[in-house]
């Protein structure tokens, strides 16, 4: 023997093995019956959906296991549309894998690389139609071409400058003033420092001037979450603890993070989680960021109360309140 | 000749003498297409989109794609007289008060689901196969564009409803828009044609979610499936079949039947579970308002690693000459994602590139003959899973009395930690079973029964497998199907190392045995 490595040959395709149906009449007349059981099944399950659809009145329900209480004409109708196809697809296949051939065939592949002489071709016509636009020694018009071709998607660009007003100042302010009311919501009614026990949440909006309805845009910027915790408790420097009010402290509801609402209040712990990503502030501490991906604390609204005994807010917010954005000048907070 | 014989010869008349299509069908009803269980990945996909088309156009005929304020008085009493949108509203009235609107409603959404697995399915398939190589880069591209595509769509359809939970997830987008540098506030502002959340939000994604993504997913996969009839499929190697040829069953009659058939099965599943699992009760969170939040808050799976991603951020961010880069948000948001899926699209190009390999390939690779990309599919895929737990570790938490800070430690960790981890082991495994491989064929198979020698020695027979089996356990290493090796040329310089080095790495192999081992073993009276 020579020092040849000999390898495996392919056997090439292997003998076709006959099914039951191919030999047995009896067998494929099984078979065919089969496949005529499940397009009837299907037959019945459009009917059950015509039926569930006309007769069964759409406001029954009734108790299943496991899925418990569930409207009968959409589980009816469902399960009709179910038998109605999935019959049709076992009988079809049924039908193919039973009766139809079942020899593989052998189809040759094709190069996709074109003959040496039509790639030259393409080329050389292409070469041939391209220099006879000039467009190589036109130079003026190949310029001039191209400033006019760099510059025409500008204008549907432009077109949509209108899709939106700009932000102006948007980001940066709220409808929080001083001396702006807290108004419970959803109620709407003004809140004393007495309605809320040590341990309670509420949210709160700013009163609005009269005559400006309220809008989610505002709510999304406005919503502010009060907490009333044993003044003891506090760990802040003196300024942050002047902006409490009786152990009150309020902190913009709108996560830093990416404007969900942070509204997980864990009375044990006074911590704050927004659901959103798990960014969790201490309450205690000024809203300080103690995990997750935010980045900064809370804001937190100054309050006091008027005249009347009603909580207000002394300033506007110090920060911008919500998400990071270009133009938000993080300096102080 | 019978009527209908007649009838369909003067069709095909009709028509051939309109087009001349007699030539291109003749050739193409017979056209053989190899069959494998996981030739069907992609099929679910198509047959997903149908089922989409046909449920969407439904919901179309009811939902008003509008952020008007209205007030409920349909017929879920717990939400009577509360304000809303009226996309919210009337998907309330489709899923109370039209018959099977809440069955289409639910079968849509499985189906989203179904489209997107299949998607993500096909794409594992055709990646560790090693089909998307030459000549198939386009189709590779097309699906990456279309996965893509996928998920945006499928985020802008759960959206609509303009729900408690959706409208936090159209709140989280805006914060990424928000952020990006330099054009972010005006970007946000111009998509929500003002303020979020504003009232333009919900009819503009409408319009791309039913028309304008559509319209492209029709094209792509248009494209997709004539580059796949045109290029023929791929086949697994196996006795018969060769990179010249395709071996399978012919269009007419079997694979209308079962493609045809398929379809009727999705769509059958896709119903049942539309039917007995309710998905997106959105009458149970209520209206959107930014005020407010459903605890839990998750958004669809193939949303989950990217919001897995934005949880185990860490809080950094910039702040200088008065304005502020959220990295938290666009690392996670933006910037990994972009890597990840320019990587994924590029992949085709950057192994043709290291191997040197500019063949074309029909027969697919099995995954263990492949180690080095393999291990690379499935680290990738430990890095997304890592990801997902993540982006549901809230639910995870609580069900495995789990604390987040936990979950999230062990994210932050294990994605560096965990898939280089993944790889070894993968590769590792691949090489094992490599060497199983080579064991089948030189010693056969075992037969579980155990003869005592005359000398008291227990040995277990072994039976030699078919000659077959042999062939598509080694015909990987016939010279033909091996990559040239690399130039000296093109090793050189630190570009030219990094490719020598990814080169060796992706070679990699255990010899797979051939004749003359089998014929030295047998010499030898094992």
């Amino acid at each position: 023997m020579s020092n040849q490595i000999e390898r495996f040959e392919d056997p090439g395709l292997p003998a076709h093995i006959h099914r039951n149906a191919d030999s047995d009449p009896l067998a494929a007349k099984r078979a065919e019956r089969q496949v005529a059981i499940l397009f009837l099944l299907s037959a019945v399950g459009t009917v059950l959906t015509i039926v569930s659809y006309i007769y069964v009145k759409s406001d029954r329900y009734v108790y299943l296991p496991i899925m418990g209480s569930t409207n009968l004409q959409q589980i009816l109708l469902g399960l009709g549309l179910t038998a109605s196809t999935l019959f049709i697809g076992l009988g079809a296949i049924q039908w193919a894998k039973k009766l139809m051939p079942d020899q593989e065939e052998i189809a040759e592949r094709h190069e996709f690389r074109s003959e040496e002489v039509d790639r030259n071709d393409l080329v050389a016509t292409f070469r041939e139609r391209a220099e006879s636009t000039g467009l190589g020694r036109r130079s003026l018009i190949k310029r001039s071409l191209g400033v006019s071709l760099g510059l025409v998607g500008l204008s549907p660009l432009l077109l949509l400058r209108d899709t939106g007003p700009l932000p102006k100042k948007f980001f940066t302010t709220t409808d929080w003033a001083a001396g702006t009311r807290l108004l419970l919501d959803p109620a709407g009614t003004p809140i004393k420092a007495s309605d809320l026990e040590v341990g309670a949440v509420a949210q709160v909006l700013p009163e609005l001037p009269a005559g400006t309805e309220r809008t989610l845009e505002n709510t999304g910027k406005d919503a502010v979450l009060l907490i009333r915790l044993r003044p003891e408790d506090f760990n802040l420097d003196a300024q942050r603890l002047s902006w409490t009010h009786e152990g009150i402290i309020a902190f913009s509801k709108i996560c830093t993070h990416m404007g969900c609402a942070v509204a997980l209040y864990e009375q044990q712990t006074h911590h704050l989680l927004c659901p959103c990503h798990q960014s969790t502030f201490d309450v205690t501490r000024a809203a300080k960021v103690i995990f997750g991906p935010a980045a900064r604390p809370l804001p937190q609204l100054a309050i006091t109360v008027d005249a009347d005994g009603y909580l207000v807010a002394v300033q506007p917010f110090t920060v911008p309140i919500g998400p990071s954005f270009w133009e938000r000048n993080s300096s102080n907070g | 000749m019978k009527t209908s014989q007649r009838a369909a010869g003067a069709t095909a008349n009709y028509v051939d003498e309109r087009t001349g299509a007699a030539k291109w069908l003749k050739k193409n009803l017979t056209k053989v297409f190899p069959d494998h269980w996981s030739f069907m990945l992609g099929e679910v996909a198509l047959y997903s989109f149908i089922i989409l088309l046909l449920t969407g156009t439904f919901l179309t005929f009811w939902f008003d794609p509008s952020q008007r304020e209205v007030i409920y008085n349909g017929s879920y009493m717990p939400l009577s007289g509360l304000h809303m949108s009226a996309a919210y509203d009337s998907t309330l009235r489709l899923s109370f008060d039209v018959r099977g609107g809440l069955l289409m409603r639910q079968i849509h959404h499985w189906s989203a689901l179904i489209f997107m697995s299949a998607i993500v399915a096909h794409l594992f398939r055709v990646f560790f196969t090693g089909a998307f190589r030459k000549p198939r880069e386009f189709n590779w591209l097309i699906g990456v564009g279309l996965l893509t595509f996928g998920i945006v769509e499928g985020f802008l359809g759960y959206s609509l409803p303009d729900d408690l939970l959706s409208g936090t997830g159209i709140r989280i987008a805006e914060a990424i828009l928000q952020a990006i540098p330099v054009v972010g506030s005006y970007l946000s502002f111009f998509a929500f044609g003002g303020a979020f959340p504003g009232t333009a939000f919900i009819p503009r994604i409408f319009i791309v979610h039913v028309l304008l993504l559509p319209g492209l997913f029709l094209a792509l996969i248009t494209i997709h499936l004539m580059l796949v009839w045109y290029q023929k499929h791929t086949q697994y190697p196996g006795p018969g079949r060769t990179e010249k040829n395709v071996v399978g069953y012919p269009l007419m009659p079997v694979y209308m039947a079962k493609a045809g058939g398929f379809f009727f099965v999705v769509f059958g599943v896709t119903a049942f579970l539309g039917a007995v699992a309710s998905i997106n009760p959105i009458w149970l969170v209520g209206p959107y308002t930014p005020g407010q939040i459903s605890a839990g808050s998750q958004p669809d799976w193939y949303m989950g690693w990217l919001d897995g991603l934005v949880r185990a951020a860490p809080p950094i961010e910039t702040h200088a000459f008065g304005h502020t880069i959220s990295w938290n948000i666009l690392i996670p948001g933006l910037i990994l994602p972009g890597i990840l899926f320019t990587g994924m699209a590029l992949y085709p190009f950057i192994e043709s590139w290291f191997t040197g390999d500019k063949r074309e390939h029909h027969l697919l690779d099995r995954p263990r003959n492949a180690p080095n990309r393999t291990a690379l599919g499935v680290t990738s895929i430990v890095f997304i899973l890592i990801t997902i737990v993540n982006g549901g570790n809230d639910i995870i938490a609580t069900h495995f009395h789990l604390t987040i800070n936990g979950i999230m430690w062990f994210t932050r960790i294990g994605l560096f930690v965990i898939p280089p981890i993944a790889f070894v082991i993968t590769k590792r495994v691949c090489l094992s079973l490599q060497r199983s491989d080579r064991d089948l064929v030189l010693h056969g198979r075992e037969t579980g029964r155990l003869v005592m020698m005359p000398n008291g020695e227990m040995v277990e027979v072994h039976e030699p497998i078919s000659d077959a089996k042999k062939w598509t356990l080694t015909q990987h290493q016939r010279p033909e199907a091996l990559p040239a090796p690399l130039p000296e040329s093109a090793t050189v310089g630190l570009k030219g190392k990094l490719r020598a080095r990814m080169n060796r790495a992706h070679a990699t192999q255990i010899p797979a045995p051939t004749l003359t081992d089998l014929k030295e073993l047998g010499e030898g009276h094992h």
